[in-house]
């Protein structure tokens, strides 16, 4: 089997939260739970899960804009943390990122042509001719005319926007590129455009696509495979139509049957799930979903699920799931 | 809380280690040996040998570091030494015969200030839109850019060169007390009639909606009683900081008016190029104002608790 | 103060057009405009004045010493004879010049001090702060005499001097910029691209920090002015011959009696310089203040 393009291993993110104001404890607040994933390349990898679940933070902790507190995300088989600066930098080439907001994503006082180039000027790459060029080649590639060059980004819409976002992410040929819910900021019908535009773009570059949303129906449109989330922990991770129509853990049921569906049937059980998100400082002990959790209701409150944390149970057909029960 | 006074007790110690640091190097850099103020007031050279047995003697001639520690271990003590000008007087006596003065002056433009300041804007609180109230606002506006020490000479000029209503200078009683009162408590004005308008007013537009029923004499009594009380908040607020400029002078002031405080003083100190006193006067000035500071930030920790904690964070 | 600067100029133009609209507000307040012209004049008659000047400022015209005003010299003459209103247009030109200069060189040391310090963290902005915070403690006039006495009168030092004290302000304004705008997305998009420190200052942080930085220095010149006659007046700052604002008042305060018109003079047109550039400081503050309806 070939080498995953991006690994990561036992990768864990937690920030120092002050308690009080004279209190000396230090809490901690878990966002990425010790969690392990593989992507080979030309695959895409969807991430789901609910707001505050870190899969945001799992992003940019990948790209290593935050430093993981433990953990490695080997990239090529080279475990970027750690590495040198000048290493990490040449390697920076090859991993980007597109960002959920795309207006924040731009700098409001540079102009597109600028924005395009900052990567190419960062490198040093290519005369300005040739850099010109460029840029109005990702132009062309993403869809933009080649007038957008002297605009600001405030002059387009959000799903221009974005594909300016997309055209700079390009700019250095990158082999992975982190989506981190390049969607949810816009309107449905250019959702639509920007996620073909996606694909499109995969299939020209090989790109290899690690997508992060809270939405399934997107996720399982985009991606071959999906993960899903719960507060930093990877709960479930399959194929996508395993996950969609045969989802295993019960966390992942419940937010399937959350999904609506134009041709439902009306009778259609909806698990519901009871009860609110706990915050990331305090999670629960052993499993993280146990408070809320169908199935262990079902099975009569097993004490295993609130004093050990499952670990990740291969189920066969690259299906693996962290549940005790499932 | 215990944490918060450490803390700004530390930095209290931090600052004042950094004032008395700084002031020493760079009065070190100043070019010219300490003796050369003694030549000139004398209209003599003073020979080699003779000027090196005087820095042995005064310790001259040790590392930079070692003469520093010395300096701060006889600051604590107060002891700063004889000033080089004043065919060495010692700071102390100095501080002593002057200070007076400028503590007389200081507390005077107090008084003054907070008399004329807290009016003004109890007034123009208390009819806005009138004379008073436009008074005091155009006052402001003219003088609050206006340099004190402009002021000064331009109100010298006016009240005694040319309507000889008072003397140029001096301190020799009532009399020439008027202008350098009024100059300096031009800024203090200034801020208390500002801070007072706006207390009051809130006040007043409170308490006008409950004594709108005017239920007879007894309410404005408490309404004049509770304009006060706030009245004198915002001269709580700046009367710290605002006290302590006083204290230590105005050496502007002081020099335009010819009064004999310690502001003046350390004006002709500069112009002398007299480093002891130079030294002293700063460390000192520093260790008032830094003081005076922690003080009013205590007293408001006590007042309103969530200072400290804001502080915390 | 710098906070509210700050929060205010968040809003600043990032279109061509609303730098229009800022002036448009500016120009409502009649006494900020009234102020704004006084500059324009003042900084014109600084660049002309050898061409304004009736007399050379250091020429003097010994048998008119001490004169007060005459239609020979409008203003008077001083103790050398030399024309009061000529050494006042050259005057200016110290002022206008301590002024400008003295703020754009804080810029130069405090943008990159602070910006350093908001990217890095750490231990380098625990550092950095706690050198701010202490050296802001220090009475600002004790700094410049001190500093003064130590380097020496002259007009080099005096901007040296006021660089050395001056660039905390801006420190901070910036570290707190910079603290926000480093959460952004294009910020850390340019990391991701791999852009280390220096090219996120030049590239985004210099940018977005202009605004709150301009006004900040805007409302510094009045200070620098006042401080160089301040200076001046101790016999700290320039030194004669040439001519200063504060330096005349000082010189001759003690014969305002005889010779009045040697200080009026210097000090009304300290007045009238430093109300001109509150007038506009004022409107600039104002005008930038989204919650004032101009």
């Amino acid at each position: 089997m070939p080498e995953p393009l991006l690994q990561t291993v036992d990768l864990t993110k937690s920030f120092p939260v002050r308690r009080g104001f004279f209190g000396q404890k230090r809490l901690r607040l878990v966002a990425v739970d010790r969690v392990n994933l593989s992507i080979a390349e030309g695959e895409t990898l969807g991430i789901v899960g609910e707001s505050g679940c870190g899969k945001s933070t799992l992003g940019l902790t990948m790209m290593q804009l935050y430093d993981p507190t433990s953990g490695q995300v080997r990239f090529e088989g080279r475990d970027l943390v750690g590495m040198e600066p000048m290493e990490l930098r040449r390697t920076r080439r090859r991993m980007q990122m597109v960002f959920q907001d795309p207006y924040a994503s731009l700098d409001p006082r540079l102009t597109v042509e600028q924005i395009l180039l900052e990567p190419l000027n960062i490198h040093s790459i290519g005369t300005h001719a040739e850099r010109l060029t460029e840029a109005r080649r990702l132009l062309d590639i993403v869809g933009l005319p080649s007038d957008s060059l002297i605009r600001f980004p405030s002059e387009f819409s959000g799903g221009q926007q974005q594909r300016i976002g997309i055209a700079r992410a390009l700019t250095l040929r990158p082999k992975l590129l982190i989506c981190d819910e390049p969607v949810s900021a816009l309107d449905v019908s250019v959702q639509a455009q920007i996620l073909n535009l996606l694909r499109d773009l995969q299939k020209e570059f090989g790109l290899t696509y690690v997508f992060i949303s809270h939405n399934i129906a997107v996720t399982g449109f985009m991606s071959r495979r999906i993960g899903v989330m719960y507060l930093g922990k990877l709960m479930e991770i399959a194929p996508s139509s395993a996950i969609v129509n045969e989802p295993r853990h019960p966390y992942t049921r419940a937010l399937i049957s959350a999904v609506p569906e134009p041709e439902a049937n009306l009778q259609q059980k909806k698990r519901k799930l009871t009860g609110d998100v706990p915050s990331p400082i305090n999670r629960p002990r052993g499993c993280a979903f146990h408070p809320r959790c169908p199935l262990r209701q079902e099975l009569g409150q097993p004490e295993i699920c609130s004093q050990v944390e499952p670990e990740m149970k291969e189920l066969g057909a690259d299906h693996a799931v962290a549940c005790h029960f499932a | 809380m215990g944490r918060y006074i450490v803390s700004r007790l530390t930095g209290l110690i931090a600052v004042l280690l950094a004032a008395s640091f700084i002031t020493f190097a760079l009065m070190k850099m100043v070019p010219g040996g300490p003796f050369d103020a003694w030549a000139l007031q004398n209209a003599q050279m003073i020979p080699e040998e003779l000027v090196e047995m005087m820095e042995k003697k005064h310790g001259y001639d040790k590392p930079f570091f070692e003469q520093y520690l010395i300096f701060l271990k006889n600051a604590i003590r107060f002891d700063f030494g004889n000033s080089l000008y004043s065919s060495g007087r010692s700071v102390n006596e100095i501080i002593a015969q002057h200070w007076p003065y400028t503590i007389q002056l200081g507390l005077l433009t107090l008084a003054f200030s907070s008399v004329v300041g807290l009016a003004l804007g109890i007034g123009a609180a208390m009819k806005q839109g009138s004379f008073i109230d436009h008074f005091g606002t155009g006052l402001t506006l003219l003088f609050q850019a206006m340099p004190g020490f402009v002021f000064a000479v331009l109100m010298q000029y006016i009240l005694s060169v040319k309507l000889h209503w008072v003397p140029t200078g001096g301190w020799e009683g009532p009399k020439y007390w008027i202008m350098p009162v009024l100059a300096n408590s031009l800024g203090p004005i200034l801020i208390l009639q500002r801070y007072t308008r706006s207390a009051v007013a809130d006040v007043i537009r409170s308490d006008y909606v409950r004594t709108a029923r005017a239920k007879g004499m007894s309410e404005r009594r408490v309404t004049l009683i509770h304009v006060f009380k706030n009245a004198l908040t915002p001269v709580v607020t700046v009367a710290g900081p605002m006290t302590a400029g006083l204290i230590t002078g105005s050496f502007f002031i002081e020099r335009i008016f010819r009064v004999p405080g310690l502001g003046w003083y350390f004006g002709s100190a500069i112009s002398n190029r007299d480093h002891i006193l130079i030294m002293a006067s700063t460390v000192m000035y520093t260790a008032i104002l830094s003081v005076t500071y922690l003080i009013t930030d205590l007293v408001y920790a006590l007042i309103d608790p969530r200072v400290a904690y804001v502080k915390e964070r | 103060m710098t906070t509210a600067i700050a929060q205010a100029t968040a809003a600043i133009p990032t279109k061509r057009g609303t730098w229009l609209t800022l002036w448009l507000r500016f120009r409502r307040k009649k006494a900020a405009l009234v102020g704004l012209v006084l500059i324009v004049l003042q900084i014109a008659i600084a660049i002309l004045a050898p061409v304004v000047a009736p007399y050379d400022p250091n020429t003097g015209d010994y048998p008119a010493a001490w004169q007060g005003p005459s239609a020979k010299h409008w203003l008077g003459a001083d103790d050398l004879g030399r024309d009061v209103l000529s050494r006042l247009i050259f005057g200016a030109r110290i002022s206008i010049a301590v002024g400008i200069l003295s703020q754009l060189s804080v810029v130069v040391i405090g943008l990159p001090i602070g910006a350093v310090a908001g990217l890095l963290g750490g231990w380098v902005d625990y550092a950095v702060m706690r050198v701010i915070e202490i050296l802001a403690a220090l009475p600002t006039i004790l700094l410049y005499i001190l500093l003064m006495v130590a380097l020496g009168p002259g007009f080099l030092n005096i901007i040296i001097a006021m660089s050395l004290t001056g660039w905390l302000g801006i420190a901070r304004l910036v570290r707190g910029q910079v603290l926000s705008l480093k959460q952004t997305d294009y910020v850390r998009a340019a990391r991701a691209m791999g852009g280390d420190t220096r090219h996120i200052i030049a590239t985004h942080i210099v940018r977005n920090t202009l605004s709150p930085v301009l006004v900040t220095i805007t409302l510094g010149v009045p200070g620098a002015i006042f401080a160089e006659a301040g200076l001046s007046f101790l016999g700290l700052g320039i030194r004669p011959p040439d001519p200063s604002w504060g330096q005349m008042i000082g010189l001759y305060q003690q014969y305002i009696q005889s010779a009045w018109h040697l200080t009026v003079f210097p000090a009304i047109v300290l007045a009238i310089t430093m109300l001109a550039w509150h007038l506009v400081g004022d409107g600039l503050r104002e005008a930038l203040d989204p919650t004032i309806r101009v």
